[in-house]
């Protein structure tokens, strides 16, 4: 069954690098979403040091979704999805695989390309760190509840929209509490409760999207 | 059942070792919607699919590890070149292939020199070899269940195709397939399904 995980997460990466204009569109428009609101705001620090979580983790929110339509979309087109469906691994743990490789080539590059942008907000240590770190926790989530929604709308003619209206406030708690960690360490308290409550979520997420997903799978290539 | 259209019913058969059964009828009778059913890949609306005895909606995994489906759509990936398509497509399926059986598996197939190309690139009848190769490698999976796998084949190509679904039939495999050319395969235990006369 690793077998199966690790070439799926490796076909998936390789896809990926031949297809590397998909991966870059996702983090330019990170780039640009973030970099548009001190632009329109103006530079007057204490504001834009209050909208900094904010803004961020809405622009990490949107582009985990602009990815997302493509996620089971050229498996379910060329019939490599079929083959997934008959495989002698469990659906849910391929699928597991397919989250982990989309959360590496969009989620993790967020993540490592947030601190950076957050300089233009005026943010210091220790929240940049808070920032990060809550990213790092929260953009999984977003990965595997957007596979869901992904798996749902396959298939469907505009499912990017519908997509959209399913799986956005769904994202409403990971927002909530993502850029709430920040705020707290802003006012002088400890983030700690937020990165727990982030890390209760990943791992209830972990535990079900993949054979929410899997069970969606099915009746989609029905 | 497709939508509220009857497609076929009143089917009836069981596959033995060395069984080939051919499904064919006009375009839209419903022969790929069949094959899925066979898969597993579709539910029929009332009647079941026994395998070894078992009903195959419980055994799902077990059953699957003892199919090969090669599809209408062929599961081939346009960027990824010829081998590595077919390294991913047998591993995915459970089947572990070094790289030297999958450049044989290749050059059996006469895509020897496209090995290292992207798919993008080749035709759509060396696409259709490429899905086929893995033929050459699933000795040990007892039921082959192939979609029209003459499909945008040349001659010769077809032959080989066809000689390794005869050596797979003498081991004691099945194997179901559609398709619209006559083949001829050297076996005595060919059924056939005409799908046209099955409306009722």
């Amino acid at each position: 069954m690793f077998t199966v995980l690790r070439c799926v997460i490796y076909r998936d990466l390789l896809l990926a690098s031949r297809r590397w204009a998909d991966v870059l569109t996702a983090l330019v428009f990170f780039v640009i979403v973030v970099s548009l609101f001190p632009l329109g705001v103006g530079p007057e620090p204490n504001l834009l040091r209050t909208i900094a979580p904010g803004v961020i983790w809405v622009a990490a929110l949107l582009a985990s979704m602009l990815s997302l339509t493509r996620m089971f979309a050229a498996d379910y087109a060329d019939g490599t999805l079929e083959q997934m469906l008959l495989s002698a691994a469990p659906l849910g743990a391929i699928v597991a695989a397919k989250i982990v490789a989309h959360w590496l080539v969009t989620g993790l590059l967020v993540v490592l390309i947030a601190p950076v942008l957050a300089l233009q907000f005026d943010l210091h240590q220790p929240l940049l760190g808070t920032l990060t770190l809550s990213l790092l926790l929260g953009t999984p989530v977003l990965s595997m509840i957007g596979a869901i929604g992904a798996a749902l709308t396959l298939g469907l003619r505009g499912g990017g929209a519908l997509l959209s209206l399913l799986v956005l406030p769904l994202y409403v708690p990971v927002l909530i509490i993502g850029a709430g960690s920040v705020d707290m360490v802003a006012a002088g308290l400890g983030a700690e409760a937020h990165f727990l409550l982030l890390a209760a979520l990943l791992v209830v997420a972990a535990a079900f999207a993949p054979w929410a997903v899997a069970a969606a799978l099915r009746i989609s290539a029905e | 059942m497709r939508g509220r259209r009857r497609l076929f019913g009143g089917l009836n058969f069981a596959l033995r070792g060395g069984d080939l059964l051919r499904v064919t009828g006009a375009n839209g009778s419903g022969k790929t919607s069949l094959l899925r059913i066979l898969c597993g890949l579709l539910s029929p609306v009332c009647g079941r699919v026994r395998w070894h005895g078992g009903d195959i909606r419980w055994m799902r995994e077990e059953y699957w590890r003892q199919l090969l489906y090669i599809g209408h759509a062929h599961a081939v990936k346009e960027e990824l070149t010829a081998l590595e398509n077919l390294v991913v497509s047998c591993t995915l399926v459970g089947v572990n292939v070094s790289r030297e059986q999958a450049l044989e598996a290749l050059s059996r197939l006469g895509l020897a020199g496209y090995e290292a190309l992207p798919v993008k690139i080749l035709s759509r009848g060396q696409q259709r070899r490429v899905a086929l190769a893995r033929l050459f490698l699933s000795e040990k999976i007892p039921l082959w269940i192939l979609d029209e796998p003459f499909d945008a084949l040349d001659a010769g190509a077809m032959d080989y195709v066809r000689l390794l679904i005869a050596q797979h039939l003498a081991r004691g495999g099945a194997v179901v397939l559609t398709t619209h050319q006559e083949i001829r395969i050297e076996n005595p235990q060919v059924q056939c399904i005409n799908l046209d006369s099955r409306v009722t």
